[in-house]
C-alpha cells in the first residue's frame, strides 16, 4: 500500500514531551508482544499501530524492497478477510488505515472513533499469522510497486540522487539500502521471497502494540490478550546492529541527470543512539544540528544564505533514533553565480568554524527553546505521538528514552559540540554527492 | 494504439458496474458485532465568534489541554488578485519576515526561534494565510504575537532581502520545470481557467516574476491587508477575553479598508480539449477536470457524497478499484472537487507508466461516463455515508484540523453551526441527488485533459 516512507532527511527530530497531557503505560503479552498504550482524552477517537521490528535495514544484496512489498501484500487478504476488504471495512466503520515501511521497521495503522478498537486489534491480528500472499494478486501488486516508485524515485531527479547518495554514505551496513527497492530487485521478485520473509518476521515477539487516544489501558489490555494471545512466539533471527566501518574514507559521486536544478549532498557517518559508545555524542551531535541549521536565524541560514548568498537553500538532518550508525546530511542548492564546488567550501568552512570558533550560549539557548516547544507541539496529533513511540520501541531503544532526551540535550555545552564536530565531522566520514543538471528537452504544448 | 484500445473496453465490460459484493469478513469477525452499533462519539467544540472593532471577523475555540496556541490570519489576497503580476501574492507571502519598520530579519527570525515559536505565510488561489504557533505561556505568547503582528501588518519590503527572494523564487520555479506532476497542474490550470485570475501558478512564471517591484508589493499589501478582508481563527488554551485581545491587537495595526471584491465568473470550456507535453520521464500524468464549483453551492455535500464513491474515498473507490486494484495501472489515482471563490475545478489525475498511459486514459473516460449515466445505488450511498460520518470525529481531533476548519468557515462565510449540521447535511443526500448534481456540473464532452509524459499521442484536429 501506500509507503509513507521517512526518510531520516527531512525527517523531524524527535524530542521529548515534558509537558504531558497523557498517561503512558507498557506491557507485555506471553507471546512476547509489546504493547503501549497512552491515554490521551482530548477527543473520542483513537489511533492503533502494529510496528514490525523489519525494514530495508535488515534486507540483503540483490533482495531489496522486501520489507515495502511485502507491507503491500498485507492488504491483500487473510482467509476471514479477502483481498480488498481489508479497506473497505475500514471504511465502513468510519475509519483510515494505511502502513509506511522504512530501513528499520514497518508500521500499519487504523484511526478511529474510539468506539472501533476492538475491531483494528482483531483485524491486526488476523494479519500478522493468517495472510494468503496469492501470487496472481502479487503479481498484480508488484506492478503498483514499480509505479510507485518511477512515480518516487525515478522520474524525480532528488529523489534519484538521494538514493545514489545513501547508498554511497552508508557504504558497509544495509542500511543503505532503499526501502522501495532497487528496479532490478523488483523484477527479480517472487512471492515465495516474501512468503519467506513474512514467515521469518511477522511474529508477536518482532512487534509492538502502540495504541494512543481515549481509550482506558485495562481495556486495551483485555483486547490484546483475546485477539493477540495465541499467535505464538517464534525464533527469530539473530541481526547485530548495523556499524558502518570507521573513518572508511572520504567518498564523492557526479550524478549527470536531465534536470534544471543544481544540487549538493554532503553527508557524515555518525553514531545513532542505539550504536554510540557514548550516548553523549549523539545529544552533541543533535544540539551540533540545531547551531548548525535549525531555523532562519541559525549559522547556515543567516551566514550562507542571507548575509553571504552562497546557497540558494539548505536543509539538515541527524535522527539520533536509528538502529546503528546513521548520517547527519547537509543538502543545499546554489545560488545563482556559485558552482557546487562554492558551495561545498562555504558549508565546510561552517563546519570548521564549529571545531575552532567558540558557539554563544544564546545559541545553545535558541535550539533548546525550539526542542521544547516542538515537544508540546508534536503532542496535538495523537497519530505524530504514537509514531514516536512506535519508532522508539522498533530500533530498540525505549519511549521512555524519549522523555529523558531534552534533559540530556540541556547538559550539552559548547565545548562538547566542538569536540564531536572534530571527532565526526571529518573528510574520512564525509561522503559528497553533485547533482549536476544536463540537458532537460522537452517539447512544445500541443 | 487501437488494440489496447478494444481490449480496455473489453475489460471493462467484464468487470464494471457491478454491485459491490458485501464484505465477507463482516460476519467472521467477533468484533464487528460489538462495534457496529456503538454510537460515534462526538467532541464538543464550542466556536466563539466576533467581530473586531474595525472589522476582523474572528473565529475561536478554546482548547486547554496542550499549552500552546494557534492563530491563523486569512486575507482575501491569494493569486487570484495578482493582476497582471502574476506571482506578486506569493513573492509577498516570502518577504513579510523580511523585515518590518523597526525589524531585521535576523531580529525577527531570532525573537520567533529563541521562544521557540513557528511562522508561516503562504498563498494559495482564494487565501493569503499566516500561521503562528507558539507555547501559551505568558512570557512567551505576547512576544510572539507582537512580532507576528509586526511582520503582518507592517513589513518594510526591503531592497536587499528583494533581489535574494527573486532568485529563490525562480530556483523554485525551475524545480518545477523539472517535475512532470508540476507542469501537468500548471497546464491544467492554465488551459481551464484561460483568462480567468485562477489561469496562472500562484507562484507566477519565470518571466512574469521579472516585471514585479517593491512598489508592487507594498501597493497589494496596502490595499489587501486590511480589516474588512481579515478572517481571524484561534485555538489554544487561552480563555475568550484573552483571544479578544489578541484579536484586537491584530486587527488594530491593519487599516480598516474594504474586502475584495467578487471574483469574476469563469467561463467554461465550450468543448473538450486535450494539451500534451512531451516529457523525457517514465511515467506520463494525466489530468482530467472541469471548472465548476462555488463553495457557496447548495450541491456540494452531493457533489462530495458522490465523488467518495468516483474516486475520492481512496481504496474502495470505483476508480482506484479499476486501474490500481484490478490492473495495476498506478500507484494511485484520485477524483476531487475543490470548491472556491468562483468556480474551483473538479479533477482526476493519476500517473502511469508511458506504454499504458493510453489505456488508463481511456478506462478514465469510460469509468466517468458510466458514472454520469447510472449514478450510484443505495448500497454504495450507505457505504460512502457510513465513512464519511464515521470519521468525522477524526477531522477534528486535533488543535490543527479544528484551526483549519474556522480559517475556512470565516474566509467562505459558512454557517457558524457547519460542523454542528454536516451530519445532517450528509445524511440528507440522495442517489438521485448524486445522480443529478453530477450530471449538472460535469460533461465530459467540454473537459479538459492533460498529459504530460511521452505516453499519449493528440489526435490532430
Amino acid at each position: 500500500m501506500v509507503v509513507m516512507r521517512k526518510h531520516w532527511l527531512f525527517a523531524l527530530l524527535w524530542s521529548p514531551l515534558s509537558v504531558m497531557a497523557a498517561t503512558t503505560h507498557e506491557f507485555r503479552l506471553d507471546n512476547g508482544l509489546k504493547v503501549v498504550v497512552r491515554e490521551d482524552q482530548r477527543s473520542p477517537v483513537v489511533v492503533a499501530q502494529v510496528w514490525y521490528k523489519i525494514g530495508s535495514s535488515y534486507e540483503q544484496f540483490g533482495s531489496t524492497g522486501l520489507s515495502h512489498a511485502l507491507e503491500h501484500m498485507m492488504f491483500k487478504g487473510t482467509a476471514k478477510v479477502p483481498t480488498g476488504e481489508f479497506s473497505r471495512l475500514v471504511s465502513h466503520l468510519g475509519g483510515e488505515d494505511n502502513a509506511f515501511t522504512a530501513s528499520d521497521y514497518t508500521a500499519y495503522y487504523q484511526l478511529y472513533s474510539n468506539t472501533r478498537l476492538p475491531l483494528a486489534l482483531e483485524l491486526e491480528a488476523d494479519r500478522m499469522v493468517n495472510l494468503t500472499l496469492d501470487e496472481t494478486e502479487f503479481k498484480q501488486e508488484i506492478k503498483v510497486v514499480m509505479e510507485e516508485r518511477r512515480q518516487r524515485t525515478d522520474d524525480n531527479p532528488q529523489g534519484l540522487a538521494f538514493e545514489r547518495f545513501q547508498s554511497l554514505a552508508l557504504l558497509t551496513t544495509p542500511s543503505r539500502n532503499p526501502t522501495i527497492g532497487w528496479m532490478s530487485d523488483l523484477n527479480n521478485m517472487k512471492i515465495d521471497d516474501l512468503r519467506r520473509w513474512y514467515q521469518t518476521w511477522y511474529a508477536p515477539n518482532n512487534a509492538t502494540l502502540v495504541v494512543v487516544g481515549d481509550v482506558k489501558v485495562d481495556e486495551v489490555k483485555q483486547l490484546a490478550n483475546q485477539y493477540f494471545a495465541q499467535i505464538p512466539a517464534q525464533t527469530l533471527p539473530n541481526i547485530a546492529v548495523p556499524k558502518e566501518v570507521p573513518l572508511i574514507g572520504e567518498r564523492q559521486l557526479s550524478l549527470e541527470l536531465p534536470a534544471k536544478v543544481a544540487n549538493l549532498y554532503l553527508g557524515f557517518n555518525v553514531p545513532s543512539l542505539t550504536s554510540a559508545q557514548n550516548p553523549k555524542d549523539v545529544y552533541a551531535l543533535r544540539m551540533l544540528l540545531g547551531v548548525l541549521d535549525e531555523g532562519l536565524s541559525a549559522r547556515l541560514e543567516s551566514r550562507l544564505v542571507r548575509e553571504k548568498r552562497i546557497l540558494s537553500a539548505v536543509n539538515s538532518g541527524y535522527s539520533p533514533f536509528k538502529r546503528g550508525d546513521t548520517l547527519l546530511t547537509i543538502t543545499a542548492i546554489p545560488a545563482e553565480g556559485y558552482s557546487l564546488d562554492d558551495a561545498k567550501a562555504a558549508i565546510l568552512a561552517e563546519i570548521n568554524a564549529l571545531k575552532t570558533e567558540a558557539i554563544s550560549d544564546d545559541e545553545l539557548k535558541k535550539v533548546y527553546a525550539g526542542i521544547l516547544a516542538d515537544d508540546v507541539f508534536s503532542q496535538d496529533s495523537i497519530s505524530s505521538q504514537a509514531n514516536q513511540i512506535g519508532m522508539m520501541e522498533s530500533v530498540g531503544l525505549s519511549w521512555r528514552t524519549l522523555d529523558e532526551f531534552s534533559a540530556n540535550l540541556k547538559t550539552i555545552t559548547t565545548e562538547d559540540i566542538r569536540q564531536a564536530a572534530q571527532q565526526w565531522l571529518v573528510p574520512a566520514n564525509m561522503t559528497t554527492l553533485q547533482l549536476k543538471p544536463t540537458a532537460l528537452v522537452v517539447g512544445e504544448v500541443k | 494504439m487501437k488494440k489496447i484500445l478494444s481490449l480496455a473496453v473489453m475489460m471493462l465490460s467484464l468487470h464494471s458496474y457491478a454491485e459491490d459484493a458485501p464484505i465477507t469478513a463482516l460476519g467472521k469477525l467477533d468484533s464487528y458485532q460489538n462495534v457496529k452499533n456503538a454510537a460515534t462519539p462526538r467532541r464538543s467544540i464550542a466556536i466563539e465568534h466576533w467581530q473586531t472593532t474595525n472589522g476582523a471577523k474572528t473565529l475561536f475555540v478554546q482548547a486547554d489541554e496542550l499549552p500552546m496556541v494557534d492563530v491563523r490570519v486569512l486575507f482575501n489576497a491569494g493569486s487570484a488578485r495578482d493582476g497582471d503580476k502574476f506571482g506578486l501574492a506569493s513573492l509577498v507571502s516570502r518577504m513579510l519576515d523580511e523585515g518590518t519598520t523597526t525589524r531585521t530579519t535576523d531580529q525577527i527570525s531570532a525573537s520567533f526561534e529563541n521562544i521557540g515559536a513557528s511562522f508561516s505565510a503562504s498563498a494559495y488561489r482564494d487565501m493569503f494565510v499566516l500561521d503562528l504557533r507558539v507555547l501559551s505561556q505568558e512570557d512567551y505568547l505576547p512576544t510572539a504575537v507582537e512580532v507576528f503582528t509586526d511582520v503582518m501588518a507592517r513589513p518594510s519590503f526591503p531592497e536587499v532581502a528583494f533581489k535574494r527572494i527573486f532568485e529563490g523564487a525562480q530556483v523554485g520555479q525551475q524545480q518545477r520545470q523539472q517535475s512532470p506532476s508540476a507542469q501537468a497542474s500548471i497546464l491544467f490550470y492554465q488551459h481551464l481557467y484561460g483568462e480567468h485570475p485562477y489561469a496562472h501558478p500562484s507562484h507566477g512564471t519565470p518571466d512574469t516574476l521579472k516585471k514585479i517591484t517593491i512598489d508592487d508589493l507594498k501597493q497589494f499589501h496596502q490595499q489587501y491587508f486590511v480589516a474588512n478582508n481579515a478572517t481571524i481563527a484561534i485555538v489554544g488554551n487561552i480563555n475568550a477575553v484573552r483571544a479578544q485581545q489578541i484579536s484586537e491587537q491584530i486587527s488594530q495595526a491593519l487599516a480598516t479598508g474594504q474586502a475584495a471584491p467578487a471574483l469574476t465568473k469563469v467561463t467554461p470550456l465550450a468543448k473538450a480539449l486535450h494539451k500534451h507535453l512531451a516529457f523525457p520521464s517514465q511515467q506520463t500524468h494525466i489530468t482530467i477536470g472541469q471548472a465548476t464549483l462555488r463553495r457557496d453551492n447548495p450541491d456540494y455535500e452531493a457533489l462530495y457524497v458522490g465523488n467518495e464513491i468516483l474516486g475520492g474515498g481512496g481504496f474502495g473507490s470505483i476508480l482506484m478499484k479499476e486501474l490500481r486494484e484490478k490492473r495495476g495501472l498506478t500507484y494511485g489515482v484520485y477524483s476531487s472537487f475543490a470548491p472556491m471563490q468562483a468556480e474551483g475545478p473538479f479533477i482526476i489525475n493519476l500517473s502511469t507508466r508511458n506504454e499504458q498511459a493510453q489505456e488508463a486514459l481511456t478506462l478514465i473516460r469510460s469509468h466517468l461516463k458510466e458514472f454520469l449515466k447510472t449514478g450510484i445505488t443505495e448500497q454504495q450511498l450507505q457505504a460512502a455515508k457510513d465513512n464519511i460520518l464515521g470519521s468525522f470525529p477524526l477531522s477534528t481531533s486535533s488543535n490543527s484540523s479544528i484551526l483549519a476548519y474556522l480559517g475556512s468557515m470565516g474566509f467562505y462565510n459558512l454557517p457558524l453551526d457547519y460542523l454542528d449540521s454536516f451530519n445532517q447535511r450528509i445524511n440528507n443526500v440522495t442517489t438521485e441527488q448524486v445522480k443529478t448534481a453530477f450530471r449538472k456540473h460535469l460533461n465530459p464532452d467540454k473537459m479538459l485533459t492533460v498529459t504530460v509524459g511521452q505516453g499519449v499521442t493528440v489526435a490532430k484536429k
